[in-house]
């Protein structure tokens, strides 16, 4: 068609592998390995089979937490009540089995149905309504939480079926079980942002809403999908909590958001949608996790930690946008 | 009955009247030109035939069936392509991506009714249709936001003609390209004019209107002023009904 001149045209490399889809950046494992090597210097406790397992446990609620503002922040949104909303699917959870005496399943039920309903909420009053996704899950934050703490007036709630605490506490081979949920989670995450049309959609809305809408891609209904993506891992992260500290806790997971988003930052995804990465937000997430336990190890005291995490962050974004500087022509 | 056929289409935004009732047709493998001053509608028009804004009265036909208010997608399904003058892109995604934008063919997950991308096919596919238009880009892996104007304006064009369209919007699809580029707009024009596919262009340049239309309709005011053969009519006729002169 059309054809005046010989055409050298596009070239599909022969393998069916992508590598660019496994990809992530190599900063934030660069990062990771070099924390890790100093670590293991400056703290005879660090490098051990038993304190990598520690980290892994100690991440598995952020990481987790992390995969839900992956999806949300490749389609350009955020979401900041993800630890108001860990707290009340764990508070929740935990009245359905102690105070209304449900069988153990509905805590697992609660849990993500309140996660994803939280969801909801966000998505059609960002989606629907057109509020920011900034003010609307900054809303939620403050709901979610006050939620928490009128349903439990403030106070924990203990004692949990014994196969809900072996979720939190149980180690099959060794291995602690949040530690096999957050793996698997990952997987399943991974698979959907980087390989179906759900997870590629998510992109594009991110990339560019417009074009997004003129292909036919339906922006509003699949943004509100995505926030309930967001919203029921925020609910497993709080099924988590609840099982390893066998309460439901309603001040759990303050400010937890900042770190998942920070991890999904780090770990390559950008602020402002287009790209994102769960493998990234993973790398993301055990960086967080392995200074935190470093600082831990060398006695550091957690009023700085905070200070780590928050410094983390800014230079994270700062390190993205000198590479994107340097990225374009 | 007419390829498309628009009639009555009104259109406001607030206040602002944009369309007073537009009637227009276009019959299969004919090359309308739209031409009119800024703001006289034409990109609203557009955008109400393919289902990006819902007109406030009027109806659409297109291929014998009313399409009034369906949404994008329904209305790409049924033979409807633009080439939006921004062109629409998603930069950070690769050539490959963007051309299949929302049709992406998928496949079983190991057998089981999971579906993902089929990333193979999307690739070759994408690949064929970038040869077949002589385009050149790198790669169909490469992120359009990196290419040329040139070249992301040869994805928009692949795009728009990878599923078998049966009319095709071009916005000012010339307006940023080099003249050697333009040329090959135009060939391509006259080579969908040939396989019988309608094409409406929006268009300043009337020597590119005058080189490849049969038709040339002029809006002025969210209103059809003239809709006359292009044999029947000049440049300074034309011009002349744009800025509402004669």
């Amino acid at each position: 068609m059309a054809a005046n001149e010989p055409s050298t045209a596009a070239t599909v490399p022969q393998s069916g592998f992508r590598a660019d889809r496994f990809s992530v950046r190599l900063e934030s494992l660069l990062v990771l390995v070099v924390l890790i090597v100093a670590l293991s210097f400056l703290s005879p406790y660090f490098l051990s089979v038993s304190n990598f397992l520690n980290i892994l446990l100690a991440t598995s609620v952020i990481g987790v937490l992390g995969f839900g503002a992956t999806f949300v922040i490749a389609a350009a949104g955020i979401d900041l009540s993800l630890g108001s909303v860990l707290a009340l699917s764990g508070v929740v959870g935990a009245l359905s089995v102690n105070a209304l005496n449900l069988p153990w399943p509905a805590a697992i039920v609660t849990c993500l149905a309140v996660g994803a309903f939280c969801g909801l909420i966000n998505g059609l009053l960002n989606a629907k309504a057109g509020i920011p996704a900034f003010i609307v899950t900054l809303g939620m934050l403050g709901v979610a939480r006050g939620l928490g703490l009128v349903f439990t007036n403030g106070q924990p709630v203990y004692g949990m079926p014994d196969p809900i605490v072996f979720l939190g506490q149980g180690r099959p081979f060794g291995v602690p079980m949040p530690v096999f949920i957050f793996i698997g989670v990952a997987i399943v995450a991974h698979f959907v942002l980087a390989f179906t049309r759900f997870g590629k959609y998510a992109l594009v809305i991110g990339d560019n809403e417009t074009a997004a809408r003129a292909m036919g891609i339906r922006v509003e209904r699949h943004r509100v999908a995505l926030y309930m993506v967001s919203g029921t891992l925020a609910g497993l992260a709080g099924l988590i909590f609840l099982a390893r500290v066998n309460s439901g806790d309603p001040t759990a997971g303050l400010n937890y958001e900042l770190t998942a988003i920070t991890a999904a930052i780090l770990g390559g995804s950008n602020l402002f949608g287009g790209r994102a990465s769960v493998l990234g937000t993973l790398i993301g997430a055990l960086v967080m996790g392995v200074l935190q336990n470093g600082l831990n190890l060398l006695a550091v005291s957690s009023f700085y930690q905070q200070m780590a995490i928050g410094a983390v962050l800014v230079l994270a974004v700062w390190l993205d946008q000198v590479n994107r500087a340097r990225g374009q022509r | 009955m007419s390829l498309l056929e628009l009639d009555g289409i009104m259109k406001h935004f607030g206040p602002v009247q944009v369309l007073l009732g537009v009637d227009l047709k276009v019959e299969a493998g004919e090359v309308v030109a739209l031409v009119g001053d800024n703001g006289a509608g034409k990109s609203t028009l557009m955008k109400i035939i393919t289902g990006i804004h819902k007109p406030d009265g009027g109806t659409i036909h297109f291929d014998g069936a009313d399409i009034s208010g369906h949404s994008p997608g329904e209305i790409r399904e049924r033979g409807i392509e633009m080439i939006y003058q921004d062109l629409a892109l998603a930069r950070m995604q690769d050539v490959a991506s963007n051309i299949f934008l929302g049709r992406e063919p998928t496949k079983r997950l190991l057998g089981t009714p999971i579906r993902m991308l089929d990333r193979a096919r999307i690739e070759q596919e994408a690949e064929a249709m970038i040869r077949k238009l002589g385009a050149r880009v790198p790669s169909v892996r490469h992120p359009v936001g990196k290419l040329s104007g040139g070249q992301q304006q040869s994805v928009a064009i692949a795009r728009a003609l990878t599923f078998n369209p049966k009319l095709v919007i071009m916005d000012e699809p010339t307006a940023a390209l080099a003249v050697r580029e333009v040329e090959h707009v135009l060939d391509l024009i006259r080579e969908l004019k040939r396989q019988k596919i309608a094409v409406i262009l929006i268009s300043h340049r009337l020597t590119d209107v005058f080189a490849v239309c049969d038709r040339v309709v002029a809006l002025r005011q969210g209103r059809v002023v003239s809709d006359e053969p292009i044999t029947q009519t000049s440049m300074n006729a034309v011009v002349a009904h744009i800025v509402g002169a004669a």
